[in-house]
């Protein structure tokens, strides 16, 4: 981009998740060399994250707690400090999106910069020593009086109705004990029937960060890499071992597992924070229109 | 500028060790013993596993199976099923391999199996990580009550360590019963799956723990045969398998339940997990 005014803080949604730049699709860890063993590769250097959505902001937060917990992982940490975010609150409702239910239609924390639209003008906060910085940068701006605050705040009960293109009638706060009573229950097979197990639910997910490590030798034979890239629960081998046997052979049981990560494991681990923040791409992605979490928990919330 | 400050070890970096043995042991499965470049010990617990790097092909996970109480190198026996696991079956002694570890949970042989009779049940390779903690036992031969050590492999041919048998044997208190699933020319044995040694065997449930590593399918069936000699939950020790990747709980592969096997396992306490979905077949 070469001028500012050619920036659009308008999109609705990004058709991948920011969790590219964290954790990159394909991320080198280790580069080895014959004789010298392995070393560490740490690729980062300072960025500006701009116009990231709340939702996604709340799913970064949600991974810089899975990645720096228990043994941290120093190399989506590096790229974490090195990240300055600007967060802008949504401006047009992406066709899937169900935010307003998740309480990820606004968002607190874990950004530098929030920019809300308000009346054709951008209020501007910032939260950090970064954000002050960039602010800093901004020549004779007013300061916003409350009427300005008032008018933000409106913004966001605005977008709470209407970050809601499907009605979730099962409180997120309520999804573990659903799915603590849900393991047998007939919508994984019904559901599972038409998946085509391609992944494209896990890929575009801001809060599926399941990774595979692989190694790639140089031409020269002696040196070479080790990354990691994304991989998917849904996708056949993910849980494979030796031997031919498969602890999720079925679509049904991938197809469970990825709803007990979204809403029981991983909020485990976190808090008990839900791990889907209705962003709604798994919905627009699925070909096989099956990837809908408010359909699934709803009918939970149903009973059989 | 790198602005980042974590000061933290890079998870995912091996350190270097050099193979001291690399031995044929069976058609499919060969005998490593290595030693930490550094000098240091590894500094594991029965049951513990590590994260092996070949370089240029991979990284796999594999149980220790010497007990620490030897020191100065650790031993693995790798059966080859994959890329992993077959450039290791082209190692030699003096090669280099990664290392990442010790990983996971171990048995608790400084614990609840302390002062206990032992049963120890293994099937097949399960009996790479049992080695470990039998030995250990054995080792300390007068902290442990009678120690019943049972093995049950597909055929003959794949027993691992039968060298050590007669050491095993020679221990005061020690039982120690094979069995195969199909018997060849030669066999005298015992056929028929594990729990066939099981049928006629007594323990005090109040004093014996049990431990058990094989296939999938053989956890439930011996299980049911502790039961019957009236073992509980919390007396039960088992190791499991999944695919692991990570081995520090962030790649998500080893997942069942809420837990992580490469963290919160690989040894679990079966009252533990007798509830979680997925975890015994
Ligand atoms: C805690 C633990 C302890 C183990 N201990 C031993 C041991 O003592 N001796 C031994 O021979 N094996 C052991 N294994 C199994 C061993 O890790 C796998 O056989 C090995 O990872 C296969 O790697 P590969 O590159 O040779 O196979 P690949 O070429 O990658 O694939 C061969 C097959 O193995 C499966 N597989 C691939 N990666 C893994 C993985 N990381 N974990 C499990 N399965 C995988 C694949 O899905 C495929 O079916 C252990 C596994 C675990 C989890
Ligand atoms: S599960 Fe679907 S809606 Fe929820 S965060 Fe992931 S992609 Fe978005
Ligand atoms: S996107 Fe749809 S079809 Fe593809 S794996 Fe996910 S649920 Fe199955
Ligand atoms: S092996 Fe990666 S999470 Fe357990």
């Amino acid at each position: 981009m070469t001028k500012a005014t050619n920036l659009r803080l308008d999109y609705d949604v990004t058709i991948l998740p920011p969790k590219s730049f964290f954790q990159p699709q394909n991320e080198t860890l280790l580069s080895f060399q014959r004789g010298k063993g392995y070393r560490s590769v740490i690729e980062t250097e300072p960025f500006l994250l701009l116009g990231v959505h709340p939702y996604d902001m709340v799913a970064i937060t949600q991974m810089d707690e899975i990645f720096s917990q228990g043994n941290g992982d120093v190399h989506y940490v590096s790229r974490r400090q090195n990240a300055t975010i600007v967060v802008v609150d949504v401006e047009n409702v992406s066709p899937d999106v169900f935010a307003g239910h998740m309480g990820t239609y606004k968002v607190e924390e874990g950004w530098d910069v929030l920019l809300t639209k308000v009346a054709d003008q951008y209020l501007v906060e910032s939260k950090t020593e970064r954000g002050a910085a960039l602010m800093s940068s901004l020549a004779d701006v007013p300061d916003a009086d409350q009427g300005w605050l008032e008018m933000r705040q409106l913004v966001w009960e605005r977008n709470k109705g209407r970050l809601r293109r499907h009605e979730l009638e099962a409180e997120p706060s309520t999804w573990p004990d659903l799915l603590e009573e849900a393991y047998d229950h007939p919508i994984w097979e019904e559901k599972a029937k038409l998946c085509f197990s391609c992944g494209s639910c896990n890929l575009v997910c801001p809060t599926c960060y399941c990774f595979d490590v692989r190694d790639e030798v140089h031409w020269d034979l002696v040196s070479g890499e080790r990354f990691r890239v994304w991989d998917g629960c849904m996708l056949v081998n993910f849980a494979k071992v030796s031997g031919n046997l498969n602890f999720r052979k079925d679509e049904a049981a991938r197809y469970r597992h990825r709803y007990y990560r979204k809403g029981k494991y991983v909020p485990s681990k976190i808090g008990g924070q839900i791990a889907c923040v209705g962003c709604g791409r798994c919905i627009t992605a699925c070909v096989a229109k099956i990837a809908n979490p408010v359909e699934v928990f709803n009918r939970l919330a149903g009973g059989r | 500028m790198d602005s980042t400050s974590t000061g933290w070890n890079d998870i995912y970096l091996p350190e270097m060790a050099t193979l001291l043995r690399s031995e044929p042991m069976t058609a499919d499965e060969r005998f490593f013993e290595c030693k930490l470049d550094s000098g240091k010990e590894l500094g594991h617990m029965p049951g513990q596993f590590v994260e092996v790097s070949v370089l240029g092909i991979g990284e796999a996970p594999f149980s220790i199976s010497s007990s620490p109480t030897q020191t100065g190198s650790f031993q693995m026996v790798v059966r080859n099923v994959g890329n992993v696991t077959h450039a290791m079956h082209g190692l030699k002694s003096g090669d280099k391999i990664g290392i990442r570890g010790p990983f996971g949970t171990h048995f608790p042989v400084e614990d609840e199996m302390r002062g206990k009779d032992i049963v120890f049940i293994c099937g097949g390779l399960g009996r790479v990580p049992v080695r470990s903690a039998i030995n250990y036992v054995l080792d300390n031969r007068d902290d442990y009550g009678e120690v019943t050590i049972l093995y049950g492999t597909k055929s003959p041919a794949e027993r691992l360590f039968l060298d050590e048998v007669e050491a095993i044997v020679s221990k005061e208190n020690v039982k120690y019963l094979e069995t195969v699933d199909r018997g060849d020319e030669e066999w005298t044995g015992n056929v028929g799956v594990i729990t066939t040694l099981m049928t006629d065997m007594m323990v005090d449930p109040r004093k014996t723990v049990a431990v058990i590593c094989g296939p999938p399918v053989m956890f439930k069936f011996a299980i049911m045969s502790l039961y019957k000699m009236g073992m509980v939950d919390k007396n039960i020790f088992v190791s499991l398998e999944r695919h692991m990747k990570c081995g520090v709980g962030k790649c998500g592969h080893c997942q069942i339940d809420g837990l992580y096997v490469c963290q919160d396992g690989p040894v679990f306490r079966f009252a533990d997990i007798a509830e979680v979905q997925e975890a015994i077949q």
